[in-house]
């Protein structure tokens, strides 16, 4: 066996255990752009329900084929049986898409008397604000979760919630972007504009004696008034209906902190994708967020194991000058092809191999799972099943790929 | 492939934007174009809008401080300039030229204008992005050629496809909020510079549902919004390796037919000095199989992308990344494929 015995190796997370601890009440699904998020918390779903959990997910844009297969072409912006679920470990599958704007809207409704939600939902700030400010997305999926959370402990509708996190091109976005809009829709300059209108904000004026009137002035010049009395306005209906967006973000913040929760962290065995992940586990860390571990996927697995790049290359090259000379047998091409096919898919295996490695080295004790690389994209409940059962039966990683172990134990 | 000799498509647009999914390769496609400009003695200034510092990785260089600084210089005289165009800055300079503001700028950005006027109020951030772009575009030298344009060409490495339409129309989004004033006129000339006949906004995009999704979806939507859509360049492109032929003899391969074919090849492997045993050659044969299916589901996307009706340039996978001369590889791709 060739087993690179420096290879350092990690436990991968125990996918099955995770699931069906009562005490999983929520994972998170989280990862740089394109690696698997909604793959893998689709899959995580489905594996959940199928042994016996009551699971809600929440996904953000799913691929069309992937959405259609779970049933997610109503955009109602609520949780939907999957058909086609196997239930007869007492388990059930609902998902949804989010849409944030409704979300956004949803929040404000919830929240105040219908005069005011439609004076709200009317301003050209919130309009703006709610459906193109870049952390809304990420803002929007964390309410959703809290939503479905206080919806799951108050109805025992379900008993897991796994989430989708938005196409970013970093994974800290989500933890930052909630924050970022909580803190300046309850930030200085909208306390300065509000200023006028509250008692407490005397104190502050005087700070910034002199300011005040540069500082909206300029404003005014640049935005035109009309910006800031929409946001005056906003901001004044929403802070006596809730107490301001800051604590609300706080509230959710809170949430991802609870030690029901757990992250998974999803990345591809890339090096920008690596390096993100490890941003994400050690920001994790810091904040004291339980993470379950980091998934590698789509990991390049060979077939014909047990044959190096650099051999095949070397084999190939020998055939090709024999059908050169014209001494080569009447297959002798396709061999070549079959090579060079083979040559390519080992040096790719090689690399993630080495990526992934170094990745373990530098995170001892984090679990890391890999998961193969399907041949076709992953578009329906069995192409998700199939990315469950490789989470679930787990490869060490550290282990050179698919060399020799594959091949012996086909070939016995 | 374009035809050799003829003039590239795109020749005479001042400004490419390159936009496409996450991770497709907007950036390094960007870099490429600005070097391939550059061959052709052509001063170019690429930009980039988000902060992230993917140009001085791409061009394997110090990050950039935020000034306009020389990255790249061709035999042939032409030139790269990076530039990472910081929102907050660019306010503040606004500020300074039109107002004079002086120490009055730091007491916005203590009282949190400038943060509120960067990053919450919708579209502000985006008029003053494209805003430097903008004021890039249309500098010119001064000294002893005066008058002449700094940048014969500039290449922006735009937001994602989700996000740039409402990036380049900025116009419609700060109507709404900014009514007067001097954004709101920075917003006219942008929306007039990205509407320009020497505009064109091209897409990356991979031979993949979700991107290539994404990329009709754009099209359509830059179209609505009145944009030139340039070319559609699909990015890291595979060598199939094997025949068409070959790949169809693999694909309509019987179990029957198979054992057959797995004697022969395991005799050609033991010729070339390869042990193989019957289940390594059907290993192979399995990896051809997934190969030619993956080549036919990228050739159904090619053909979905060709049904657009505009340029399609394809750029080949790096098998060492974009370091090592990886960005001349794309260049000369891209000059070959007849784009500039
Ligand atoms: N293990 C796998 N094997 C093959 N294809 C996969 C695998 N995992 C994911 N994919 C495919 O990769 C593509 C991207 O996956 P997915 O949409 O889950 O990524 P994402 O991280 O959610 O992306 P985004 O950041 O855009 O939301 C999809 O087409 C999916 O089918
Ligand atoms: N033709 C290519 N061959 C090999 N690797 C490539 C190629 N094009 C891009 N890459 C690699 O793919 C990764 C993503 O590319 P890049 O950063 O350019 O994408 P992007 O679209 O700008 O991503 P983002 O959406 O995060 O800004 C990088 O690691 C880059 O080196
Ligand atoms: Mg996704
Ligand atoms: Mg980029």
């Amino acid at each position: 066996m060739t087993r690179d015995t420096h290879a350092p190796e990690a436990a991968p997370i125990e996918i099955d255990r995770l699931l069906a601890d009562p005490g999983t009440g929520i994972i998170v699904c989280c990862g740089s752009g394109g690696v698997g998020k909604t793959t893998t918390a689709a899959a995580l779903g489905v594996r959940a329900a199928e042994t016996g959990r009551r699971v809600v997910v929440l996904t953000i844009d799913p691929a069309r084929r992937l959405a259609q297969s779970l049933g997610l072409s109503e955009l109602d912006n609520t949780p939907r049986p999957v058909l086609g679920i196997d239930t007869a470990a007492g388990g059930s599958l609902d998902a949804m898409m989010l849409d944030m704007k409704r979300t956004f809207d949803e929040v404000v409704l919830s929240h105040s008397t219908p005069e005011k939600a439609e004076q709200i939902l009317a301003n050209p700030f919130y309009q703006a604000l709610s459906s193109s400010f870049a952390g809304t997305q990420e803002y929007m999926a964390m309410e959703k979760l809290s939503q479905l959370s206080h919806e799951a402990a108050e109805h025992g509708t379900w008993d897991l919630i796994i989430v989708d996190t938005p196409p970013s091109r970093s994974a800290l976005d989500f933890l930052d972007a909630p924050k970022r809009l909580g803190s300046f829709l309850d930030g200085r300059f909208i306390r300065l504009l509000m200023a006028p209108a509250r008692a407490g904000g005397r104190a502050y004026l005087k700070v910034v004696t002199g300011g005040i009137t540069l500082t909206t002035a300029v404003m005014t010049k640049l935005l035109g008034g009309q910006l800031l009395g929409d946001v005056q306005t906003f901001v004044a209906a929403l802070d006596t209906m809730f107490g301001g967006f800051r604590q609300r973000a706080e509230a959710t913040y809170a949430l991802l902190k609870d030690s029901r929760t757990s992250f998974v962290v999803v990345a591809a065995p890339e090096r920008d994708a690596l390096r993100e992940a490890s941003y994400f586990v050690d920001r994790l860390d810091q904040e004291g967020m339980p993470l379950a571990g980091v998934i590698v996927n789509r990991v390049q697995r060979l077939a014909a194991a047990g044959l190096s790049a650099g051999r095949a290359d070397a084999a190939a090259e020998v055939l090709g000058e024999a059908s050169v000379a014209g001494t080569g047998s009447a297959t002798a091409g396709l061999t070549e092809g079959l090579l060079r096919v083979h040559a390519d898919l080992a040096e790719t295996a090689e690399r993630h191999h080495a990526q992934t490695t170094r990745f373990v080295a530098g995170h001892p004790g984090i679990p890391v799972t890999e998961v193969p690389a399907a041949a076709q994209d992953i578009h329906d409940l069995d192409g998700l099943r199939e990315i469950g059962a490789a989470l679930a039966v787990a490869e060490t990683p550290g282990v050179t790929p698919g060399l020799t172990r594959d091949a012996e134990s086909r070939a016995g | 492939m374009a035809d050799p000799g003829s003039a590239g498509r795109f020749a005479s647009t001042r400004l490419h934007i390159v936009s496409g999914k996450g991770g497709t390769g907007k950036t390094t496609v960007a870099a490429a174009l600005a070097v391939a400009l550059a061959r052709q003695g052509k001063r170019v200034l690429i930009a980039e809008v988000e902060g992230r510092q993917g140009i001085s990785q791409t061009f394997n260089v110090p990050p950039l401080s935020g000034a306009e600084e020389r990255i790249f210089a061709d035999r042939s005289g032409g030139e790269v300039y990076g530039l990472s165009v910081d929102a907050k800055k660019s306010l503040l300079e606004y500020l300074q030229m039109f107002y004079k503001l002086g120490r009055a700028g730091s007491i916005l950005e203590k009282a949190g204008a400038i943060d509120f006027a960067t990053t919450i109020a919708p579209g502000v951030r985006d008029v003053l992005l494209i805003g430097k772009i903008y004021e890039a575009a249309g500098r010119r030298t001064k000294g002893r050629r005066s008058g002449d344009l700094v940048y014969d060409a500039i290449v922006l490495d735009a937001p994602p496809t989700g996000r740039i339409v409402r990036f380049l129309g900025v116009n419609h989004e700060v109507a709404g909020v900014a009514r007067v004033g001097p954004i709101k006129n920075q917003a006219e000339s942008v929306n007039r510079m990205v509407r320009h006949h020497t505009t064109a906004v091209h897409l990356v995009t991979l031979l993949e549902e979700m991107p290539v999704q994404e990329t009709i979806d754009a099209i359509a939507d830059l179209r609505t919004a009145e944009l030139t859509v340039g070319a559609i360049i699909v990015n890291q492109v595979r060598d199939p390796l094997l025949t068409d032929e070959e790949l169809a003899a693999i694909s309509a391969d019987t179990v029957a037919g198979r054992a057959e074919a797995v004697e022969a090849v395991r005799t050609d492997l033991t010729g070339a000095g390869v042990k193989a045993t019957k289940v390594m050659v059907r290993g192979l044969f399995a990896q051809a199989h997934d190969l030619a299916d993956r080549v036919a589901l990228q050739a159904q996307e090619d053909a979905v992308l060709a049904e657009q009706g505009l340029p399609l340039a394809h750029l080949p996978t790096l098998p060492g990344g974009v370091e090592d001369g990886g960005l001349a590889v794309l260049a000369d791709a891209l000059i070959e494929e007849g784009i500039v």
